[in-house]
């Protein structure tokens, strides 16, 4: 699923219907979610992270060693440059041990990695939203001319091979200044899966009464989409964007392992496990650490995504 | 059933065209000089702009494209004279590499990712769609909770780390299977098997976690459908209530995935064969980007693209024999 679109759209199958009564109260969802253990540990990890990316300089701070601070006293020249010491070089020092060949210290590059990620997902996820949502809207109220014209953009973009032309753009692309690049690509083909949905139940919900009572009653257009659909639509929305984040989590990971992401040195989950291949057999700790976290981080959203659609859903159906 | 057809396949021919505009597009606007790259180190200006006539590139953007295009199907020279270079159809250029044909290059490399592909579908299907149905009817038992447990791992890791991890414990520390390399059936099917089953269940793991997860929440969402309850109220014996109601519609989805998915697989491909240096079309690609050989991406992304598209296609075409809701006299 790294990053194969079609984990989204395995699920999207199972989205929220709309033809049940109002949205769940939102303190109703945290109330079920919080006491669900799988969602607290899975909550509980992403705070971490987001702490871990927020806080990086203070934390790089406190263990000693900075994410570029090359360490020759840790690695053995003799062994080319493998780090000294039994597990990576772990040791008071340096928490997570070093890279090997430079010494770099890997707590600090994982921190610095976990800010890379967090960063790249959370934009792409409210690029991604906003363009679905908007374009949702835009062909599943006005129908006609309008829908044709994106239906057709989705069902392009949605058959297009995107990883390897993520990868072919990227490629072509100069090297400075990927994070944007990798939001606006990772974007580009990620908003069709929720606009579809989005479509769906706004053509849906257009023929409900209460529409009609409030296009009677003379709201605009406008009006009407805002204050009556839109919060229709949270619930679908919330849970198919928390349901995509690892989607774009691991797509950001897998493309800065193939040496279009990230550029090197600033430090990128994904980026570390590419470095990491060269030594892994001598070294495993080099890619079991930002390994673990990745898929800690992505596990995480996904458990989280799962739960909220089953609290929403069970929601619904009270 | 033939305008269907017929409007499906102009739609096809439309968006290949599309995506080759598109792509040559941004090889054309984004690409850095090939000239300067084919040239080299003992360059000249009057050398870059002799490659530069011999390759069009001093044509206007509308002219190369069409050139290409033609290239695609009817072939095309480049340069003129006794420098000549022949390229017949479809002719997808030449590496700036090793300035070896890519369609060549293609089929060279093609078996090994074939062989990937079909070795981990078969895999996926085996373990997502027996997995995801068995875990629906022994639902709550320990077996379904280590399915599906399994499964939502499965679709967390990343495959390149599960790649490493396993390659870590089965080939450096317990030394049980070799590292892989592209063994031809032909010539050992015991060692072609054995170098190929790790990058097999890697590429398959993914998938099969993703299939594990919609076989058994369809089934369990058929499971509540009221034709399953009235073919148990009239007292049908279970099994056949989930062969002949049960597991028919909830595996229909299934097929439609599974067909845009096989066609999508050199995505996937791409990064198994770089992990475990096999040596196939996904490998070609990931090398050709750290070089930035254009021509060889350009031909990738292509040849990806027509994969899909046509995967697409094929899994419309199926999808309305087998589910009745879609055959073509209801839509119309």
């Amino acid at each position: 699923m790294t990053i194969s679109m079609t984990t989204l759209e395995a699920e999207t199958g199972g989205a929220p219907s709309v033809d049940a009564a109002p949205p769940a109260p939102r303190q109703g969802v945290w109330h079920h979610l919080l006491r669900n253990r799988g969602a607290v540990l899975a909550l509980s990890y992403i705070a971490l992270v987001a702490l871990l990316a927020v806080a990086a300089p203070l934390v790089v701070k406190l263990s000693g060693w900075g994410p570029y601070e090359f360490d020759q006293a840790a690695i053995d020249p003799n062994l080319g440059g493998l780090p000294i010491g039994p597990l990576g070089g772990i040791s008071a020092e340096h928490w997570f041990g070093v890279e090997p060949g430079t010494g770099r210290d890997l707590f600090a590059r994982i921190v610095y990695g976990a800010r890379t990620s967090m960063l790249i997902a959370l934009a792409a996820t409210t690029l991604t939203t906003l363009l679905g949502v908007l374009f949702g809207l835009l062909a599943g109220y006005h129908g006609g001319k309008v829908d044709q014209v994106v239906s057709r953009v989705m069902d392009f973009l949605m058959a297009f091979p995107a990883l390897i032309f993520m990868i072919a753009i990227l490629s072509a692309l100069p090297a400075s200044n990927r994070a944007p690049l990798l939001v606006l690509v990772i974007s580009v083909f990620g908003w069709p899966y929720l606009a579809r949905v989005v479509r769906g139940q706004t053509m849906t919900l257009t023929q409900r009464e209460f529409v009609e009572a409030a296009r009677a009653s003379g709201a605009s257009g406008w009006r009407i989409v805002v204050l009556e659909i839109l919060p229709n639509l949270r619930s679908t929305i919330i849970v198919m964007t928390t349901l995509a984040v690892p989607g774009y989590i691991g797509t950001e990971a897998g493309l800065s392992f193939l040496g279009v992401g990230v550029v090197p040195p600033t430090p990128s989950w994904g980026q570390m496990i590419a470095q990491s291949m060269s030594w892994y057999a001598v070294d495993p700790m080099y890619f079991l650490l930002p390994g673990t976290f990745l898929f800690l981080l992505v596990l995480s959203f996904t458990v989280l995504g799962d739960r909220l659609k089953d609290v929403v859903d069970a929601g619904e159906r009270r | 059933m033939v305008r269907f057809l017929v409007t499906r396949l102009a739609g096809m021919v439309g968006v290949l065209f599309l995506v080759v505009l598109f792509t040559y597009a941004i090889f054309f606007a984004l690409s850095p000089d090939p000239a300067v790259q084919i040239c080299g180190k003992n360059c000249t200006p009057e050398l870059i702009d002799q490659i530069r006539t011999n390759l069009g590139l001093d044509r206007p953007f509308y002219e190369q494209f069409l050139g290409f295009l033609s290239g695609l199907f009817v072939g095309t020279t480049y340069g003129t004279g006794p420098n000549a270079i022949d390229c017949a159809a479809p002719c997808l250029g030449y590496s700036f590499q090793t300035g070896q044909p890519v369609l060549e290059m293609f089929e060279q490399r093609f078996g090994v990712s074939a062989t990937l592909a079909v070795g981990a579908a078969v895999l996926w299907l085996l373990m997502g769609v027996a997995g995801g149905m068995l875990a629906a009817i022994k639902k709550g038992t320990w077996f379904d909770r280590a399915a599906t447990g399994a499964a939502l791992g499965g679709v967390s890791i990343p495959n390149y780390v599960l790649a490493l991890v396993l390659q870590y414990v089965l080939v450096v520390q317990l030394g049980w299977l070799p590292f892989p390399q592209a063994v031809p059936f032909a010539a050992d099917p015991g060692q072609w098997f054995l170098n190929f089953v790790m990058p097999w269940l890697v590429l398959a793991f993914t998938y099969a976690s993703m299939y594990q997860r919609l076989t058994r929440a369809n089934v369990l969402d058929t499971l509540d459908e009221n034709f399953v309850r009235t073919a148990r109220a009239k007292g049908l014996a279970p099994r056949l209530v989930w062969r002949r109601h049960a597991l028919r519609p909830a595996l229909t989805p299934v097929v439609t995935l599974f067909g845009m998915d096989f066609a999508g697989l050199l995505g996937g491909a791409i990064i198994i064969e770089t992990v475990f240096g096999l040596n196939g079309v996904g490998k070609m690609a990931s090398d050709s980007i750290t070089k930035n050989d254009q021509p060889v991406i350009m031909g990738v992304t292509l040849v990806a693209a027509f994969l899909v598209i046509v995967g697409n296609v094929i899994v419309d075409i199926v999808y309305t024999t087998i589910d009745p809701r879609v055959r073509i006299g209801a839509r119309a």
